[in-house]
């Protein structure tokens, strides 16, 4: 008889933090300590969430719950400097880098906070409570919804540290910062991490949030992020996900839109044992744009599952979505698009579109766009897609002599184009292009420096795409 | 011989197309295949190219010399067998330069050359867009993607022009088109034909074959070539149509 999965996440979550509390609490400002109480109790009377919740069905995190996990209640010393772990170098892509080493702020010269003359601050969380407590107060777990589930609770309770982003009002940042998470350690790492970025009126920034694994070891991460995006600020957020096949993480952004504010997010998942991203938009000032993008790669037996919510809470707004998947193998992937338009929210314009090529018959997808309306005047719509690749395409390109294997790499390619294609930093997607080209030839599982692949010179090309003009 | 069918008997699903098909075509002629509908001619093309889920169930086609019956779509395609498809297919997403930039290096690498330099490729590529009076850029446009049918039909011999192929089969390359359009479809053709590469000309009505005057024509009815003949054979089908064919070959 299959022995019954227990769950002993949860009571070691419980138990881990009731012994650490001293330490996982010092130095905290009372509204934070405050947070992590309203967590442990919430986790006290509910459970993690499971298949048997609506949203969870097709996600089973059981096998990550029936483990023991490693949890650190303090960053470990290390005194490499952080290019002997990783190095990332994107040939013409300049960006202010910032590194978190096994869920905390790593920094070779110990400062855990940067402030810039222009304003811009970024660094540690913990830090920023203590030299920028008023915008810590007034930002911190003030994006979450109040519905949240179990894995956000815990990262309340647990997670300690992150990356805390602040940029003034009317700044335009010109180079993209850029937030390098890594997991390098043998042990089976629960990671908790929390993330804080503001984004002052007028102002502007471009956000390269990276997740990777350098090494083989499992690992599950657990990450929070809240984004203020203030009156009239504009927002390129683009997150890229490498992990190793034993690897699982969620990853749950909550961004709230003020007037006339603008963003892009754009989620590539190149690799990863089990994601799930949960990205939640609530649009709470008129005139605001929110363009929500994925591409996910799947094989072997990887499980995606990107929850997109879009809250049109008020009058002119709009929102576009669009997600494709390529996925082989045994993979299984999860696409859910809640589009919610408010009674007030008249004028919303709102659109939602999930594509996905199946390469074998054992891939599997379960698709589900949900519209709720209770406004009007309105412009929805949704529309998913399953399928293989085209064979007519392909015979058309094989009687051209251009080989099978090339033929099915350009078509998924082609099919992915329409994405990277929002990305507007050409450097970076010119990389991210070239990444998905090896993706997609099977030449990368993980990377073995940097996400962005580079130190590693491309293959001489099989088949010959200008990528700038295709 | 160029292109040499033998006794070919080919099935679709079980169904048996082509019932003994035979045809030579040496270098330098043009062969016009014509038929009523339904007679197997689009299975002959499909048959020669190589597309899946067309078995060949005996007989044989030989490509300069060698048996091809086996071989892949795209091996035969660099040997230099072509198609100008009678619907050529949409394919978001990739560029019309970069799909025939890969197809010509991707020919090129066969024989054993290497890829084509950038300013040679522009150059032929101006060159052969002028020949079948392309004007668009296709730099931004993908594959026949929101051509009209007299652009997708251009485009064919574009790619025709731009690969050089020993033997070219069209597969109804005049339908859906206006007289303007197949005039530069024709002087596209013409200017290819050369004492080197052979075509095979499929088409349904004889107004192409005023303008891409065949050596031979071949009528096809029920899977096999019924009649052979000169450029005179086409003004006759065109006078009395196929039924008369039809009466003499099903009783």
């Amino acid at each position: 008889m299959p022995k019954k999965t227990e769950n002993i996440l949860q009571d070691n979550i419980l138990e881990y933090y009731r012994e650490n509390e001293s330490v996982l609490n010092s130095g905290l400002l009372d509204s934070a300590k405050n947070i992590k109480e309203e967590a442990f109790s919430f986790l006290t009377n509910n459970k993690l969430p499971d298949n048997k919740d609506e949203k969870w069905r097709n996600t089973d995190l059981s096998s990550i719950y029936s483990q023991k996990l490693t949890l650190d209640c303090q960053a470990e010393k290390y005194d490499k400097s952080i290019d002997e772990i990783f190095v990332c170098e994107v040939h013409g892509f300049e960006s202010l880098k910032f590194s978190m080493l096994n869920g905390w702020f790593y920094s070779p010269d110990n400062e855990k906070i940067k402030v810039f003359e222009n304003g811009l601050v970024v660094g540690s969380m913990i830090e920023a409570q203590k030299q920028f407590p008023e915008i810590f107060e007034k930002y911190f777990n003030s994006v979450i919804e109040e519905n949240r589930h179990g894995l956000i609770a815990a990262n309340s309770l647990l997670a300690n540290d992150g990356l805390f982003v602040y940029v003034p009002d009317n700044l335009v940042v010109d180079d993209s910062v850029q937030l390098i998470k890594m997991l390098n350690r043998e042990e089976n790492l629960f990671v908790n991490s929390r993330n804080l970025i503001i984004l002052g009126k007028n102002s502007k920034l471009s956000f390269l949030h990276c997740d990777d694994s350098i090494n083989h070891s499992p690992g599950f991460l657990n990450t929070v992020t809240e984004i203020v995006v203030c009156e009239n600020a504009h927002l390129h957020l683009n997150k890229l996900q490498n992990l190793n096949d034993s690897t699982s993480m969620v990853n749950s952004t909550f961004i709230n839109q003020y007037e006339n504010s603008n963003i892009t997010v754009n989620v590539i998942t190149y690799n990863g044992g089990l994601i799930r991203n949960e990205l939640k938009v609530n649009m709470l000032g008129q005139g605001s744009h929110a363009d929500l993008n994925g591409i996910y790669l799947m094989d072997k037996s990887q499980h995606i599952d990107n929850q997109v919510f879009v809250n049109h809470a008020v009058p002119n707004c709009s929102s576009s979505e669009l997600f494709k998947g390529v996925l082989d193998n045994r993979s299984s992937g999860v696409f859910n698009g809640y589009i919610f338009v408010g009674r007030n929210a008249q004028n919303t314009s709102a659109f939602q579109q999930n594509n996905n090529i199946l390469m074998s018959s054992d891939a599997k997808i379960d698709t589900q766009p949900f519209l709720e309306i209770y406004a009007d005047d309105v412009k929805c719509s949704h529309g998913a897609t399953v399928g293989q690749l085209d064979t007519e395409a392909l015979f058309y390109m094989k009687q051209r002599g251009i080989g099978d294997s090339d033929a099915r790499l350009l078509l998924m390619f082609a099919f992915t184009a329409e994405v990277t294609s929002k990305i507007n930093i050409e450097a970076l997607r010119l990389s991210i292009e070239d990444m998905i080209k090896k993706r997609l030839r099977g030449e990368l599982s993980i990377c073995d420096k940097c996400v962005l692949h580079c130190s590693v010179p491309d293959m001489p090309p099989e088949f010959d795409i200008d990528l700038s003009k295709i | 011989m160029l292109l040499n069918i033998k006794d070919l008997h080919v099935s679709i699903k079980g169904k048996e197309i082509l019932k003994g098909f035979n045809l030579g075509v040496n270098k330098g002629e043009v062969h016009a295949i014509m038929g009523p509908n339904g007679t197997g001619k689009s299975t002959l093309a499909a048959a020669i190219t190589g597309r899946e889920g067309y078995d060949i169930t005996s007989g044989g086609i030989e490509y300069k010399g060698k048996v091809i019956n086996d071989l892949e779509a795209d091996e035969r395609a660099n040997m230099g067998i072509f198609l100008s498809f009678q619907y050529p297919v949409e394919i978001p997403g990739v560029s019309m330069t970069n799909f025939i930039r890969t197809a010509v290096n991707a020919q090129r690498e066969y024989k054993g050359l290497k890829p084509m330099p950038a300013s040679e490729f522009l150059k032929k590529m101006e060159e052969k867009k002028n020949l079948v009076e392309i004007h668009s850029k296709l730099t931004k446009r993908s594959v026949n993607e929101g051509f009209s049918g007299g652009e997708k039909k251009k485009n064919e011999i574009f790619q025709m022009a731009m690969l050089e192929p020993s033997l070219a089969i069209l597969d109804e390359t005049d339908s859906g088109l206006d007289i303007d359009a197949l005039k530069v479809v024709a002087k596209g053709v013409n200017s290819l034909r050369s004492e080197e590469n052979g075509f095979v000309v499929i088409t349904h009505y004889q107004r192409l074959l005023d303008y891409i005057v065949p050596d031979f024509v071949h009528v096809m009815y029920d899977g096999r070539i019924v009649k052979s003949g000169g450029k005179g054979l086409a003004l006759e089908l065109e006078e009395k149509g196929y039924d008369w064919i039809k009466e003499q070959f099903d009783n």
